[in-house]
C-alpha cells in the first residue's frame, strides 16, 4: 500500500481538514500529531491517583452508583458466546436488579457482530424505543479483538453488524501500523469504517475507536491514537477490547479525558470515552466518574458521553446498592448472574 | 444534585483523646510551664483544641540541663545501634499512630486531612526510619571515621509542617548521637506533644528530648542558651538572620532553613497537563504556606494564554473548605496574622496594577480563609514577585528565552527551590544547573524524601536537611592530633573550622 | 659604586588588573627588621567594593569551565610559581625575617599546595555529591556548587605566602570568585602572587587582592549584599565577631578564623564549606 509516504493524500474526513487544514496527507498527519504536547508519566499517574482519593459517599455514592449501571455497555464477547447467553445478558441488561425496580437500566450491552440478531431480538421494545430506558446494541467489529485482517473483512463485519441493528460499532485500530508510524493507514480505515457504519436511511451508527491502549504502551501514543481517531470521525475513543493486559487504567483514561476535553476547547464538539476491561468494582468505576467529572466536567456523564466496557462490575454495584439502602451488606447469592 | 458537590466526607476527630491541658516535656515528664498558658485554636474554626504551657527562661534552662545530663549520662554512651532501634521504634510508632497525628495536624494547623494523610504524617515515619539507619553507619556520612556529636540541639521549628519539621530536625539529631530541645510553633503545638506521648511509648530515656511550649521569647531564649552546641532553625529569613546574629562569635553550629520565593518555569513544550498539576501543586499544597513554594509562575511567552486558561479552569475545580474533609483540596490559612499578610499583600499587587483572579469559592464565615489566587501581568519589581507571601497567591510572570527565564529566576535575594517543565531533556540540565536554587524540581514539585538534602542558597538559609548532607548537620569530625602534610587530604583537620573558637 | 635599586610600588590586583588605590593611599611595607621594602596600595572601601564587581562578573565564567579546565589553570598558577620560586623566597625570607631555607620550605608548599587543590577540581563533586535513592520514580542527585563571591581575610601572621594560599586555593577550586585582603603585614608575597596570576591563565576578576588595612576593609565586605560568602581565617585578631553580625544581614556563610600552624591546612572541607548543595528531581517514566 505504502508508497512515498509523504504525499499519501489521506481520506478527506472533515474533522481533520477542519484542524490540519489544507492538503491532507501522511505528512501533515504526521506533523499534527507529532506537534502534540508530550505527557509525563509520572505526573499523569499522579493526578490519577490523587484523583482516586476522592471520597464520594452516602448520597454522592448512591448517584454515583446508578449512574454507573446507567453508563454501563454490558459485555459479552467470549468464542463460547451463544444466542441463550445473549439472551440472559439482555435480560440482565433491562432488568438488573429484580428486587428493585428502581434500579436503572444499562446503556448498552455489547456482542461479537454475529450476536445482534439476537441482542436486537431479545431487547424487542427496549431496544426500539426512544425513551431514556432504551438499551442499544453494541457490536465488536473490524477483526476484534486483533483487527489483523484485510480491509474488506474488517468494513464487511462493520456493515454487517450495522444491517443486523448494531447502534454502535466499536472498532479496532491498526496497531501494528500505527507503531510502525504508518499514522495515515490508521487513519483511512476509521474512516472507512466510519463510512461502513452508514444506514440505509443515511444515517450512521455510533463508531467508538478501540485503541488497545495496553498494546500502545506509552501515554504519548494514547495522546496521540486518540487524537487521530478523533480526526477520522471517531464519535467514542475506547481504550480496550479487554483481551489485552493491561486493560483500562486510570491514567490512559485521564489522559483520554484530557484529549476529549482539549479538543471541545478546540472545536466545540464533544467526543465520548469509553473504558473497558479491568474495571471490576464499583469503587474503581467511581474513581473514573470522578475523573470524568474534574476534567471535563459532569455533563460528560451521560451514556452518550461515557461508557463503562463491563460484565462483572455490574453485578459489584448492585451489591453496593443493595447495602445503602437496607444499611448491611448483601452477598453474591442476592444478585443475578447472567 | 450535582455529583460534583461531593457529600461531605470528614475524617472523624473522635479518634484523638486530647487533654485539656498540657505541660513542658522536659525530662521524659509533663511539667508545667512557669509562663503563662496560652491556648491553640483550630484556624478553621477558631474554636479552642487545648490548653498549652509556655516555657520561660527558666523552663528553657531546665530543658537544656536536662539535654545536657542525658547526652552526658545517657545518649552519647549508647550505642549507634541502640539509638537507631530508638529510632525504629519511633518510626512503627508513628505509623501506628498515623491516623491520630494527621486528624491532630489538620485540626491544629488548618491543613487538608489528605495532606496530612498522604503526605506529612508518611513522610514522619520516612524521616525516623531513614535516619534509624544511619546512627550506627556514622563513618560512612562523608566527615572521616568516628564522627563526634555536637553535644546538645536547640531547634525551633515553623507552623506550616508541623510533626514533619519536627521530624527532619529529631531524626538526624538523635541518629548523630545529640540531645534536644526542640520548640515547635505557637499556633500548632499540638502534633509535637502528643509526639512527646510517643516517646514515652517508646521508652526513649528522659531527657534526650524535651519539648518546650512558647512562642518566640521561648525560643529567643532557647537558642542563645549557653550551653547548647547545635541551633538549628526553620522559619522565616527576619528570625533566622536575628538568630545569625545572635549566635555570631560562639561555636554553635547553625543551621537555618528560610523563606523562598521559587520559580516555576514553564517551557513552550512543557507536558502542559502535567505542568498544570506542577503548578497547583506548587502553590495551592498547604495552602501555598510553604518556603519552597512555586509562588513565582515563569511561562514562556508564546503558551501564556493557554497555560493561564487552563490553569484557570483547574483552579475552578479546587475544593477550599473543612480541612477534615477528605476532599478537601484547599484548607484554612493557619493565623489571623497570616491572613492578614496575604491580604496585604494582595492588595498592593492590585495596586500595583497585577490582575488579580479567585475562582469562585464560597469560604466558611468562621476561621481563617483564603482563596486560591492568581495574579497576571506581574512585572518583576512588583512586591507580588519579590516577597514572600506564604499563601495561596501565585504571581504569573512571562520570559521569552530560557536565558531570560533563568536570569528572571534567579533575580531574588532567595534561593530554596524552583521548577522546570518541558520535554526537552537537555533544557532541563543546563538550566538546572544555572539556577541558583537548593532544590530543583523537572517536571514535578514539591516533592520530598528523608534521602534527599533541602535547603537553600543565599537568603533561603544554609546547611541541608535530608540524605547524608542532613546528617552532617548534627557531627563534626573527629578530633585528632595536629597534622603532619598539608597534602595529606583529610577533614578531619579542619576541626577549627566547626569550632570557632575566639 | 653600587647600582642605584629601584623599588617597586605594589599594586592592587583587580579585575585582572595591577592598580592604585582609588584613594591614592599607600602604607610602607617593611621587612621584619624594620627596613623599607617596599610601598603597598593602601585599599579603601570603594577599592573593595570595585574588587567584588570584579569578582561578581567573573563567576559565571569561571564556575561555567569544566572542573578539568579549573584544574589546570590552578596547576598552571603552581607551574608559573615553581619558576618565579626565586623571587618568592627572597620576598619571603626578607620580610618574614626566616632563613632562605626556611622560605623555600614555605614557597615549596605553597607550590604544592596549589598542585593538591587542583586536583580536586574535577573530583570534589564526586566525593561531596550523591546519588539519591527516593521512594519513588524519580531521578534524584545532589551536587555541589559554587556558592558565588567569597570575601576572605589572609592569614596575618607568618608564612605569608602558604597562609594566602592555604586561604584562596581552596575556594577557587569549585568556581568560586575571591576578593582577598592580604596580610597586613607582609603583604608582598600575596601581591607578588597577584602577578603569577596575571601570567597563569586565571580569569582576570576570579582573584582580586586588596592589601591595607584588614579592620578597615573587611567591615565593608562582611556587610556586601553581593558577597556571599565570609572566611574569616586570618582575622582573629580583628572584631571578626561584628563581622559575622555584619554578614548576618544577607545570611552570609561564614568560616570563623583560626590559629596556629595548622590554621587553613589542606581540606576538602575548605572546598566544601564554599559551596552550596543542590538537588535535582527529575521524573523517571518508561510510559
Amino acid at each position: 500500500m505504502e508508497t512515498t509516504r509523504t504525499v499519501t493524500s489521506i481520506a478527506p474526513a472533515s474533522r481533520a481538514l477542519e484542524v490540519i487544514g489544507g492538503d491532507l496527507t501522511e505528512r501533515s498527519l504526521r506533523r499534527y500529531l507529532e506537534g502534540i504536547p508530550g505527557v509525563d508519566a509520572v505526573g499523569l499517574e499522579a493526578r490519577a491517583a490523587a484523583l482516586g482519593t476522592r471520597s464520594i459517599k452516602t448520597t454522592s455514592k448512591a448517584w454515583a452508583l446508578d449512574k454507573i449501571i446507567e453508563l454501563t455497555d454490558l459485555t459479552t464477547l467470549e468464542g463460547s458466546d451463544t444466542p441463550g447467553k445473549v439472551r440472559s445478558l439482555v435480560a440482565k441488561a433491562m432488568v438488573p436488579d429484580p428486587d428493585d425496580m428502581t434500579c436503572p437500566r444499562v446503556a448498552a450491552v455489547c456482542v461479537y457482530g454475529d450476536m445482534v440478531p439476537h441482542a436486537v431480538e431479545a431487547l424487542g421494545s427496549a431496544h426500539d424505543d426512544g425513551a431514556s430506558g432504551r438499551i442499544n446494541v453494541a457490536a465488536v467489529a473490524t477483526a476484534f479483538p486483533s483487527g489483523r485482517s484485510s480491509r474488506s473483512v474488517k468494513l464487511s463485519d462493520t456493515s454487517d453488524a450495522v444491517a443486523a441493528g448494531a447502534d454502535e460499532i466499536d472498532m479496532v485500530i491498526d496497531r501494528g501500523a500505527f507503531l510502525a508510524g504508518r499514522y495515515g493507514q490508521v487513519f483511512d480505515e476509521i474512516v472507512a469504517v466510519k463510512e461502513a457504519c452508514r444506514r440505509a436511511d443515511g444515517s450512521f451508527a455510533h463508531l467508538k475507536v478501540i485503541l488497545e491502549t495496553g498494546e500502545l504502551v506509552t501515554y504519548d501514543n494514547v495522546r496521540r491514537a486518540s487524537w487521530l481517531a478523533i480526526l477520522a470521525g471517531g464519535d467514542f475513543i475506547k481504550t480496550s477490547t479487554g483481551k489485552v493486559a493491561p486493560a483500562a487504567t486510570l491514567p490512559v483514561t485521564l489522559s483520554m479525558l484530557e484529549v476529549v476535553r482539549d479538543w471541545h476547547r478546540l472545536t466545540g464538539e464533544k467526543i465520548g470515552v469509553k473504558p473497558a476491561g479491568g474495571i471490576r468494582a464499583s469503587k474503581d468505576a467511581i474513581k473514573y466518574l470522578v475523573t470524568v467529572a474534574e476534567t471535563v466536567g459532569e455533563g460528560w456523564l451521560t451514556p452518550h458521553l461515557f461508557r463503562f466496557g463491563a460484565s462483572s462490575l455490574l453485578n459489584d454495584v448492585l451489591l453496593q446498592r443493595q447495602k445503602l439502602s437496607s444499611g448491611h451488606y448483601s452477598g453474591a447469592a442476592y444478585v443475578t448472574i447472567d | 444534585m450535582t455529583f460534583l458537590d461531593y457529600a461531605p466526607a470528614p475524617e472523624s476527630a473522635s479518634i484523638l483523646n486530647l487533654k485539656s491541658e498540657y505541660g513542658l516535656f522536659i525530662n521524659g515528664d509533663f511539667v508545667p510551664g512557669k509562663g503563662e498558658s496560652f491556648t491553640s485554636i483550630s484556624p478553621a474554626t477558631e474554636q479552642q483544641i487545648t490548653t498549652v504551657s509556655c516555657a520561660s527562661e527558666a523552663d528553657v534552662d531546665t530543658a537544656v540541663v536536662a539535654a545536657r545530663r542525658a547526652y552526658e549520662r545517657t545518649w552519647s554512651k549508647l550505642s549507634g545501634a541502640d539509638r537507631g532501634k530508638y529510632l525504629f521504634r519511633i518510626a512503627r510508632l508513628v505509623q501506628e499512630r498515623s491516623r491520630e497525628l494527621a486528624v491532630a495536624e489538620s485540626l491544629d494547623n488548618g491543613k487538608p486531612i489528605k495532606e496530612s494523610r498522604d503526605v506529612d504524617i508518611p513522610l514522619v515515619a520516612a524521616w525516623f526510619f531513614y535516619y534509624a539507619g544511619w546512627a550506627d553507619k556514622l563513618d560512612y556520612a562523608g566527615l572521616g571515621p568516628a564522627p563526634r556529636s555536637l553535644g546538645v540541639a536547640a531547634q525551633v521549628i515553623p507552623w506550616n509542617f508541623p510533626l514533619l519539621m519536627l521530624a527532619w530536625k529529631i531524626a538526624p539529631a538523635l541518629a548523630a548521637g545529640n540531645t534536644v530541645v526542640l520548640k515547635p510553633a505557637e499556633t500548632t503545638p499540638l502534633t509535637a506533644l502528643l509526639f512527646a506521648e510517643i516517646l514515652q511509648q517508646a521508652d526513649l530515656p528522659p531527657g534526650v528530648v524535651n519539648i518546650i511550649t512558647g512562642a518566640g521569647a521561648t525560643g529567643s531564649a532557647l537558642v542563645n542558651h549557653p550551653d547548647v552546641n547545635k541551633v538549628a532553625f526553620t522559619g522565616s529569613t527576619a528570625v533566622g538572620r536575628e538568630i545569625a546574629r545572635s549566635t555570631a562569635g560562639t561555636a554553635k553550629k547553625l543551621t537555618l532553613e528560610l523563606g523562598g520565593k521559587g520559580a516555576n518555569i514553564v517551557f513552550d513544550d512543557a507536558p502542559i497537563d502535567q505542568a498544570i498539576e506542577g503548578i497547583v501543586n506548587g502553590i495551592f499544597f498547604n495552602q501555598g504556606q510553604v518556603c519552597c513554594a512555586g509562588s513565582r509562575l515563569l511561562v514562556q511567552e508564546s503558551v501564556h494564554d493557554e497555560v493561564v486558561d487552563r490553569l484557570k479552569e483547574r483552579l475552578s475545580t479546587l475544593r477550599v473548605g473543612d480541612p477534615l474533609d477528605k476532599n478537601t483540596d484547599v484548607g484554612a490559612i493557619n493565623s489571623a496574622s497570616q491572613l492578614g499578610r496575604m491580604r496585604e499583600l494582595s492588595d498592593i499587587g492590585e495596586q500595583e496594577g497585577a490582575t488579580r483572579w479567585s475562582p469562585a469559592c464560597t469560604l466558611p464565615d468562621k476561621g481563617f480563609w483564603f482563596p486560591p489566587t492568581v495574579f497576571t501581568n506581574v512585572s518583576t519589581s512588583h512586591r507580588i514577585a519579590r516577597d514572600e507571601i506564604f499563601g495561596p497567591v501565585l504571581s504569573v510572570l512571562t520570559f521569552r528565552t530560557p536565558a531570560e527565564a533563568i536570569a528572571k529566576a534567579n533575580n531574588t535575594p532567595y534561593g530554596l527551590s524552583a521548577g522546570i517543565w518541558t520535554d526537552k531533556g537537555s533544557r532541563i540540565l543546563a538550566v538546572a544547573d544555572k539556577l541558583r536554587a537548593g532544590v530543583v524540581w523537572a517536571n514535578t514539585f514539591n516533592k520530598f524524601d528523608p534521602a534527599s538534602p533541602f535547603g537553600g542558597y543565599k537568603e533561603s538559609g544554609y546547611g541541608r536537611e535530608g540524605g547524608r548532607h542532613g546528617l552532617a548537620a548534627y557531627l563534626a569530625p573527629a578530633a585528632v592530633s595536629s597534622r603532619g602534610s598539608s597534602r595529606s587530604s583529610s577533614a578531619s583537620s579542619v576541626k577549627a573550622l566547626r569550632g570557632g573558637t575566639k | 659604586m653600587s647600582r642605584l635599586a629601584v623599588p617597586k610600588t605594589y599594586k592592587l590586583y583587580i579585575g585582572g588588573k595591577f592598580v592604585r588605590s582609588e584613594s591614592g593611599r599607600v602604607y610602607e611595607v617593611s621587612s621584619r627588621k624594620g627596613g623599607f621594602m617596599a610601598n603597598a596600595a593602601k585599599a579603601s572601601r570603594k577599592d573593595a567594593r570595585d574588587a567584588v564587581v570584579a569578582a561578581r562578573a567573573a563567576v559565571s565564567g569561571w564556575s561555567g569551565t569544566t572542573g578539568y579546565n579549573r584544574g589546570q589553570v590552578l596547576y598552571r598558577i603552581a607551574e608559573i610559581l615553581d619558576g618565579r620560586r626565586a623571587q618568592f623566597v627572597e620576598e619571603i625570607a626578607a620580610s618574614e625575617g626566616v632563613s632562605a631555607s626556611a622560605a623555600a620550605a614555605q614557597v615549596d608548599e605553597a607550590i604544592d599546595l596549589w598542585v593538591w587543590y587542583a586536583g580536586w577540581a574535577d573530583k570534589y563533586v564526586q566525593v561531596a555529591g550523591n546519588a539519591n535513592a527516593v521512594s519513588g520514580p524519580y531521578f534524584n542527585i545532589s551536587v555541589p556548587e559554587p556558592t558565588g563571591v567569597v570575601a576572605v581575610v589572609a592569614p596575618q601572621g607568618s608564612a605569608s605566602l602558604l597562609g594566602f594560599v592555604r586561604a584562596v586555593a581552596p575556594v577557587l577550586v569549585s568556581g568560586n570568585a575571591v576578593v582577598v585582603i592580604a596580610s597586613e603585614q607582609a603583604p608582598l608575597a600575596a601581591l607578588s602572587l597577584g602577578e603569577v596570576l596575571a601570567t597563569s591563565d586565571v580569569p582576570a576578576g576570579v582573584i582580586n587582592v586588596l592589601s591595607g588595612s584588614p579592620a578597615e576593609i573587611a567591615p565593608w565586605l562582611a556587610s556586601h549584599a553581593d558577597v556571599n560568602a565570609l572566611d574569616l581565617l586570618g582575622a582573629g585578631d580583628l572584631d571578626w565577631v561584628d563581622l559575622q553580625i555584619a554578614a548576618a544581614e544577607t545570611l552570609k556563610r561564614v568560616l570563623p578564623p583560626e590559629s596556629g600552624p595548622d590554621a587553613g591546612a589542606a581540606s576538602i572541607d575548605r572546598i566544601t564549606f564554599f559551596t552550596e548543595t543542590k538537588t535535582v528531581w527529575h521524573t523517571k517514566g518508561l510510559l
